[in-house]
């Protein structure tokens, strides 16, 4: 076959999370489109709110992905408590961020080790990467279950917690339950430390782009759960504008809408984005963890994503190290509240992202209208983007080659499709 | 004796129950060592054509590229296994059963003729023969242990068959409906879970499916009784599991639906 007319399918992608494909189109030896087709089949969420009861939101958007149900939880509450003005306890609002900190860790951890770490060493995953670095996946398997251990006491259970509620918690843990926590977060925070020594010398390729990084922000900590929404573009708007920036669009590829700026701009979410914005909120053994792995303070090669991880993983340790020993059970495991009509917004940093929830509900409590903008969505600019110019000074490697470094590039984003919508195929067309 | 070679597939899902395998931190590589997993797209890109010995199946029937994916992946599979609540109930994405598709198409799509959705979502043995099934929204990952367990060793799984009730008593839990008036769906709801909500002083909300012949007009009763409203007790029965016989059919009875 000539390079004018060669053609590449792959029929899935592996190691995301969902389902989706990749259309690359090179014409006489140009790139003519980088799209990421997802067809994931859609199951309306935003369309079977209505009519729900709003308390109702964070139990059924955390169906929305299995991978970061507490992300959902979180927005849907965030969103509500808006609406209600409904103020947390401080200590509640403590446990939520620990409740955040479990997920961070078992998502991130889930995605370094065994979907995108598999890629930097030639292994089709993390159970054959097992039998040459048994160790490491052991040892990545036990920090993740630690990050678990936290949902799963907190929340009931590792994969749709149901101990969250608009307000707080159904059941506060007691000190005594939280502290045999801590033995392996302890573990898992030396344990992660260093891992980052041999991921810091992977062979990363030499790829930056100037990224518009959006994240929230806040006063005195590294966003979770809370912040505005700010930009390395000197964007800094509070959540209840989110829809002044970032519009949704239906491209014809994907059943996941795709958001742009309102000048048409891509905005790059997650990790990096988080990193980037918010550098001076590291934790200290954070801070010296990304200087260990060689980290300047803003990271723009979108391969290095595993090492901001990492570093995420260490803050997230840290954190709810601290807030175990900090914990003091309030008074109430919720704070009392009554519904109101009105539209309340709600976003928080699920662990690719940020996730916004905008809800609008009647007198009755029921709501009317709710919009749902997952990072993984909003991220599909940005993928697009960067396979463009990965791939166009490389289209003359063979489309094995190629193939690869596609996959590794949408890997980069820990693409949730499930959350975005879903299915990932990659068709390379060379006319 | 070679080792039996197992699939992992999804349909219209959150990944959740799939994601349950990756969450068995300690049992992951003995599970693996155990059986050649030749498909598990979510974990790895080694993709190995059929047949295999068991497919887990998680995920609902949405679409009609669906629809055929699952008679063409019954056809290569020995065993087929649901797991979860969409799998084997539809899921939540089957409220639209109730409702039109094409408007809910317009809600979220600016462009509702480029999407591909079929007006039901429903479970895989409505399309195929199913051999087991695990229930749950998601599945409960000691369950899915013990049945991957059963399987290698030809053995039938122990799996409970009876309510959420019996596992609170076995777990000491005080009961939150008699105790505080809590709503609870327990009564009619299979065990599985471990009855985690009732521990934690909420009200089971039925994400494991209906009991064998629970009776739900029976319970139904008590919660209006005790002033649950008929929309509120409606919503109950419709949520992970809306479309199973047993929740749908109590819910339409009190929304005034045939």
């Amino acid at each position: 076959m000539t390079d004018a007319t060669r053609t590449i399918d792959v029929n899935y992608l592996a190691r995301v999370e969902g389902e989706g494909a990749l259309h690359l189109a090179i014409d006489g030896g140009q790139l003519t489109a980088a799209e990421l087709r997802i067809f994931e089949p859609p199951r309306y969420f935003e369309a079977l709110l209505r009519g729900r009861d709003c308390r109702e939101a964070p139990d059924i958007t955390a169906r929305i992905c299995g991978i970061c149900p507490v992300a959902y939880l979180m927005s849907a509450c965030a969103a509500i408590e808006d609406l209600c003005g409904v103020s947390v306890p401080a200590p509640v609002a403590d446990l939520r961020r620990l409740l955040y900190c479990g997920e961070w860790i078992e998502s991130h951890v889930l995605h370094m080790f065994m979907l995108h770490l598999p890629d930097f060493l030639s292994y089709p995953d993390a159970v054959s990467m097992a039998r040459d670095h048994g160790d490491l996946v052991r040892t990545a398997l036990r920090i993740k279950k630690a990050g678990n251990g936290i949902v799963a006491l907190l929340g009931g259970r590792e994969i749709h917690p149901i101990n969250v509620r608009i307000g707080g918690f159904y059941r506060l843990p007691t000190r005594a339950e939280l502290a045999p926590l801590r033995d392996e977060l302890a573990f898992a925070l030396d344990a992660m430390e260093k891992a980052l020594g041999p991921l810091a010398a992977l062979d990363f390729p030499d790829f930056e782009r100037d990224y518009t990084f959006v994240a929230l922000r806040h006063d005195s900590e590294y966003p979770m759960g809370r912040g505005r929404l700010v930009s390395n573009g000197g964007v800094d708007l509070p959540v209840a504008r989110y829809d002044d920036y970032l519009t949704e669009h239906h491209v014809r590829h994907s059943t996941s809408l795709h958001s742009r700026t309102a000048d048409g701009g891509v905005v790059h979410l997650g990790p990096l984005a988080r990193y980037a914005l918010n550098h001076d909120r590291l934790t200290p053994r954070a801070r010296a963890a990304a200087q260990a792995a060689g980290l300047p303070a803003v990271v723009r090669n979108p391969f290095r994503s595993i090492l901001v991880r990492g570093i995420e993983v260490v803050l997230a340790l840290e954190e709810a190290l601290r807030l175990i020993d900090s914990y003091v059970p309030g008074d109430t495991p919720a704070a009392a509240f009554e519904p109101r009509a009105g539209t309340g917004y709600g976003a928080t940093e699920a662990p690719r992202g940020v996730l916004y929830h905008r809800y609008q509900v009647d007198a009755t409590g029921l709501i009317t209208d709710a919009k749902i903008v997952a990072p993984t969505s909003v991220n599909q600019a940005v993928i697009e983007t960067d396979l463009r110019h990965y791939v166009e000074p490389r289209l003359d490697q063979p489309d094995e080659a190629l193939r690869a470094v596609c996959e590794t590039a949408i890997r980069n984003y820990d693409p949730c499709i499930s959350c975005s919508a879903h299915f990932l195929k990659l068709t390379v067309e060379r006319r | 004796m070679a080792k039996q070679r197992i699939a992992v597939w999804k349909f219209a899902s959150c990944d959740g129950c799939q994601l349950s395998l990756l969450d068995c931190e300690d049992e992951l590589l003995a599970v693996a060592d155990a059986v050649d997993i030749a498909l598990f797209p979510e974990a790895s890109s080694r993709m190995l054509p059929g047949p295999y010995d068991i497919s887990f199946v998680e995920g609902s029937i949405t679409s009609a590229h669906d629809r055929d994916r699952i008679a063409d992946l019954r056809a290569q599979s020995h065993l087929l296994i649901t797991i979860g609540a969409c799998a084997t109930a539809g899921g939540i994405q089957a409220l639209r059963n109730l409702r039109d598709v094409e408007e809910w198409k317009r809600i979220v799509y600016a462009r509702p003729e480029w999407i591909d959705s079929l007006a039901t979502s429903t479970p895989i043995a409505a399309h195929v023969k199913v051999d087991y099934e695990l229930r749950g929204c998601p599945v409960n990952k000691q369950q899915l242990l013990e049945l991957i367990a059963a399987l290698l060793a030809g053995r039938r799984p122990n799996l409970a068959t009876s309510s959420v009730c019996e596992e609170c008593k076995a777990r000491g839990t005080s009961c939150v409906l008699v105790a505080h008036g809590t709503p609870c769906l327990g009564p009619v709801t299979q065990a599985g879970c471990g009855a985690i909500c009732p521990a934690y002083n909420r009200g089971c909300y039925g994400c494991f499916g209906p009991k064998e012949t629970p009776n739900a007009p029976a319970l139904s009763d008590q919660l209006l009784a005790a002033g649950l409203p008929a929309a509120t007790l409606t919503r109950l029965y419709r949520t992970f599991n809306a479309a199973a016989p047993a929740f749908a059919d109590e819910a339409a009875r009190h929304d005034g639906t045939p």
